[in-house]
């Protein structure tokens, strides 16, 4: 059990772009170094990254809500 | 009409200088927030504050239903926009207009025309400034881009009509290579855009940026000299300058009697910029495009020409005559202004959103620290990265860069990575301290080199 945090504060999207699917859905697998999302902060657009390897149990933050530094973006289970 | 009610729709350091600006004209400064604004040092100053919506821009400070209705629930009878946000926005302009409020800019109709790129250009060929030069519409044959080539002078830039976003460009220096480029581009853009129609260009490659500022009241208009703004990151201005050193006072004197040509033949009224390219080598200038609003630089104008820009503004906007005439306007030593932003120069300028501690700033004759900071505040990650423009004044720019130096020493802004560094190294760089540099400068520059926290000046 693992949690990927937002190394940022800022607004956290999930999708690339509106008009493209999103990084990673609930249930999905992701490995080390994939991407789950984006924060933007200050117009620029971070990579936020899975630091483990595990399943998807919930994003615990929506598509375009503000997040905190160190706030808790998506679960993982193993 | 007098505006006695002042709606401020914009936020950070522009919003804290038209508050006050208001304020010194003895007009009500009622200030426009979002949700993650409401500790912001304009809301502060400002003399009423009426929160727009969420943090999100787009659902505040760029939401126009938003703003009017805020603005004439705050019975304002004007709206100042800033810079960025809506400032250039035909629509909000029109929308204030039509609320019954005075828009703090030109006319809906001019934002309009002056916004559309062509437009502009053919508005400025009409004004008799030159616009860089180019051939008149697309070309279909070699042969026809050689004989426009010979007439627009080389190098010329081949551009795909059906391109965009820097799609479709070549570049040819001479008539050979003209001839070897044409039917590529023609063949690319055929394959790519289905269209294999061009156009041609003159292709500058290492100009200077310089622009006018100018001010009108809907009739006449004058010029406070030029600004150099060739230090550029991503297209973004770091260090501005007045007036332009590499300029001649002949060329100068050109220049900015054609930027009051443009500026009355659109009957232009409030602060504006006209922005040029400079090429160093031929000593041309090529008119870009019109900003139509107050710039981030603008007190570097301010310094040397002792103005008040954003209280001229008002004041005409207010339906008064311009309160000076060309023969008022002098220019009066060396400005330059450095952007202070939350970025850390040693890490690829990465934002960096914090809270503000212990704040140094300077007391050195000629210096001014416009800013939105103050101690504790929390900088929000929303919105973009300037803090405030750290600006100095000298006799000549030898004094301006001494000034500028020793401003960098001093000030400190506590607990948060700024682009000061940058700043500092700039400051200390010979080919900045010559004047040396042009819009394709910095970028290459910053690649040779790290810069660190404790940047020496």
């Amino acid at each position: 059990m693992a949690d990927i945090r937002s190394p940022i504060p800022g607004t956290f999207y999930r999708r690339p772009s509106p008009e493209e699917a999103p990084y990673k859905n609930e249930g999905d697998d992701v490995a080390v170094g994939d991407v789950i999302g984006l924060v933007e902060v200050m117009k620029s657009f971070i990579e936020v990254k899975a630091e483990v390897a595990g399943k998807i149990k919930k994003f615990v933050v929506e598509n375009e809500e503000p997040v905190a530094a160190g706030a808790v973006l998506a679960e993982l289970e193993d | 009409m007098a505006i006695r009610r002042l709606f401020v729709a914009n936020r950070g350091e522009i919003a804290v200088r038209v508050v006050r600006a208001a304020q010194a004209l003895g007009i009500t400064a009622v200030q426009a927030h979002s949700d993650a604004d409401k500790e912001m040092l304009a809301v502060r100053l400002a003399d009423e504050a009426i929160c727009i919506g969420p943090a999100q821009a787009a659902k505040s400070y760029l939401n126009v239903d938003a703003l009017i209705t805020a603005a004439k629930e705050a019975n304002c009878d004007a709206v100042h926009p800033g810079y960025g946000f809506l400032s250039e926005n035909a629509d909000f302009a029109e929308a204030v207009e039509q609320a019954g409020m005075i828009f703090v800019g030109p006319s809906s109709e001019t934002i309009r025309r002056m916004g559309d790129k062509a437009a502009a250009r053919a508005a400025a060929q009409e004004a008799g400034v030159p616009v860089v030069p180019g051939s008149k519409g697309v070309i279909e044959s070699a042969e026809a881009a050689l004989a426009a080539a010979k007439e627009i002078g080389y190098p010329v830039m081949i551009k795909a009509a059906a391109g965009g976003g820097g799609r479709g460009i070549r570049i040819a220096d001479n008539a050979e290579e003209l001839g070897k480029l044409a039917p590529q581009a023609r063949a690319e853009a055929q394959a790519a855009f289905g269209d294999g129609s061009f156009y041609l260009e003159r292709a500058l490659k290492t100009p200077r940026h310089i622009e006018v500022q100018i001010l009108g009241d809907g009739t006449r208009a004058v010029h406070c000299f030029e600004r150099e703004c060739s230090l550029q990151r991503r297209r973004q201005k770091v260090w501005e300058e007045a007036p332009a050193a590499c300029l001649t006072s002949e060329v100068r004197a050109e220049l900015c009697r054609s930027a009051v040509a443009l500026a009355e033949s659109v009957a232009y009224r409030g602060a504006g910029t006209l922005e040029y390219l400079y090429d160093e080598t031929t000593g041309e200038f090529f008119f870009i495009e019109m900003n139509t609003r107050i710039q981030v630089e603008h007190p570097v104008t301010e310094m040397v020409t002792g103005i008040d820009l954003v209280a001229e503004m008002i004041k005409v906007a207010g339906g008064e005559p311009l309160s000076m005439h060309q023969e008022d306007i002098q220019l009066d030593g060396h400005a330059i202004e450095v952007r202070v932003n939350a970025e850390d120069p040693a890490n690829n300028f990465m934002p960096f959103p914090g809270v503000i501690g212990k704040l140094e700033i300077p007391d050195i004759p000629g210096l001014r620290f416009d800013t939105m900071l103050y101690e504790g505040y929390a900088i929000p990650p929303f919105y973009d990265s300037l803090l405030g423009k750290l600006i100095v004044h000298g006799a000549d720019r030898k004094a301006a860069l001494a000034a500028l130096s020793k401003a960098l020493q001093l000030i400190s802004i506590g607990d948060v990575k700024t682009t000061l560094p940058l700043h500092k190294a700039l400051a200390a760089d010979p080919a900045v301290q010559a004047g040396q540099f042009h819009t394709q400068f910095l970028e290459p520059w910053l690649e040779t080199r790290t810069l660190t926290a404790d940047q020496e000046v």
